[in-house]
């Protein structure tokens, strides 16, 4: 059985402005405790980082944001459950959990 | 030494333009927010080191950003930028515009008309409009699409609807404009701290007289031919409104064709085009120590966002409309086809009085006597969405 105190370091990618809010170059190095879902891992991201919020997810309905897709071992997981345990590759921080701007409107 | 400050919000980004009193050599600093639309920033007229800005982007939604020296630096209100916040749920959500359906001081939801007629749910876009109090610097307003009015008590930390403006009947009326249905114009009356205009596009002007709970719709005398009725008591697109603090029952309009003016706060409105070469445009503004006169930039055609032959021209009138002049000395007269937004023409307060605008081809111009002659200041900016300015003696 998984610990749910246990905490693990994702790395989030985050696009330029992001970055910029959050004042960070690089990846956002973010603590979450099991199980590692796309919910918690922003959840901890906002926590760490309150200026981001909202600008992934709106704030009323909780619902990604239209101009942004997530994207997890080079796979589109902008449709996915929010709820669905993200891989190990992840978890472990080998592999990135990717926030991606849309390039539409130049 | 007097000084002044003009604030510029445009497609990508602020822009804060300084110089003393002569207003002939300035400085540019900026961008801040680069690659943000800043729809509107607004300094404090308690403190002029405390300035609020609009920072938006389709991608990433609404920011408000604050500086409280100047515009040295920023941040999110109540948002520490560079420390771990404390565990527990946020006391500040200065990016938060909720409308207010709470059984406690809510109204419904409701929804307001679409551009086919039929009905659409309210949906929060943007921030168009920070107007800060006339008295505390924490307290500020923000006009927001889809068109409601925030009030924040706390320097922007956190925003509360007034309610009673969407919620006092005609909501279901209210349909957007061709940018939108933003709330984009608010003024506060500085010799009574409850009165508040507001306007919205493409609903009309309105007024309330207890702080906000009560409003009702002030659009009678305007006439607008597209829609059905063309006397109706909403759905009229007013562009922009303008007001002399001496003068808290007299407004100025600038309506999608048409500029109107009002002696009895709104109650009542009747045309001042005069001999305009259109009536056409967006901004309208009033000289800080002439009551009676004002400014417009006539736009050719709502179907042509651009000035009459090309040429760039600010129209001013010394009799409170009607009567117009055209002022042109130091602008384009030919071959200039920009437009100049509702919220891009401000005035200071300095003896002779400066006036500046800001168009869609980026250049910021100014007046330092009156509109008599204009200099650009900048010319080539991303798009200018609004001008501010602040005046420090």
């Amino acid at each position: 059985m998984t610990d749910s105190s246990e905490k693990n370091t994702i790395r989030v990618a985050l696009p330029f402005h992001l970055r910029n809010l959050a004042r960070i170059e690089g990846d956002a190095l973010i603590d979450v405790a099991a199980p590692v879902t796309i919910r918690s891992v922003l959840d901890a991201l906002e926590a760490r980082y309150p200026m981001l919020r909202g600008t992934i997810r709106e704030y009323e309905t909780g619902k990604r944001r239209a101009f942004l897709r997530f994207f997890v071992c080079e796979e589109d997981w902008s449709l996915e459950s929010v709820d669905k345990p993200l891989p190990e590759a992840v978890v472990s921080g080998k592999e990135i959990f990717l926030i991606l701007g849309a390039i539409a409107g130049g | 030494m007097s000084s002044v400050r003009v604030l510029v919000g445009t497609r990508k980004g602020a822009f804060l333009l300084n110089s003393d009193g002569k207003r002939k050599n300035w400085t540019v600093n900026g961008p801040f927010f680069a690659g943000w639309e800043i729809y509107h920033m607004k300094g404090s007229p308690v403190d002029p080191n405390r300035i609020y800005v609009s920072q938006t982007s389709g991608w990433f939604g609404q920011l408000i950003q604050r500086s409280d020296d100047g515009g040295k630096t920023w941040h999110q209100p109540g948002l520490p930028n560079e420390a771990i916040p404390p565990p527990g749920p946020p006391t500040a959500v200065p990016n938060r515009f909720s409308y207010d359906t709470s059984a406690a001081t809510g109204k419904p939801l409701t929804t307001h008309q679409w551009y086919d007629g039929t009905q659409h749910p309210w949906e929060f876009k943007r921030v168009w409009h920070i107007e800060p109090s006339l008295t505390e610097a924490d307290t500020v307003y923000a006009g927001i699409e889809d068109a409601a009015l925030f009030k924040s008590t706390d320097g922007g930390e956190n925003w509360k609807e007034l309610s009673g403006l969407r919620g006092h009947g005609t909501g279901p009326q209210w349909s957007p404009g061709a940018g939108g249905m933003g709330l984009h114009t608010i003024i506060l009356d500085p010799t009574d701290p409850k009165r508040i205009y507001i306007a919205i596009s493409a609903a009309g002007a309105f007024r309330t007289n207890d702080g906000g709970a009560k409003w009702k719709p002030i659009n009678k005398g305007l006439r607008s031919q597209y829609i059905p009725d063309p006397s109706a008591e909403v759905g009229h697109c007013v562009h922009h409104v303008a007001m002399h603090p001496s003068r808290p029952n007299v407004l100025f309009m600038q309506k999608h064709w048409d500029v109107m003016r009002s002696d009895d706060a709104g109650d009542n409105w009747r045309e001042v085009s005069g001999n305009l070469p259109t009536d056409f445009g967006f901004v309208i503004d009033v000289h800080a120590h002439e009551p009676e006169t004002l400014y417009v930039v006539p736009i050719k055609s709502d179907s042509e966002h651009y000035p009459l032959e090309g040429k760039l021209r600010v129209y001013r009138s010394r009799t409170g409309g009607n009567e117009w002049e055209p002022l042109a000395k130091g602008l384009p007269e030919k071959d200039c086809y920009v437009n100049v937004l509702r919220d891009a023409m401000a005035v200071d307060t300095l003896d002779d009085c400066g006036i500046y605008f800001g168009t869609t081809g980026g250049q910021v111009y100014a007046s330092a006597d009156s509109g008599e002659s204009w200099a650009p200041i900048v010319r080539d900016l991303p798009a200018v969405l609004s001008v501010e300015v602040q005046t420090m003696n």
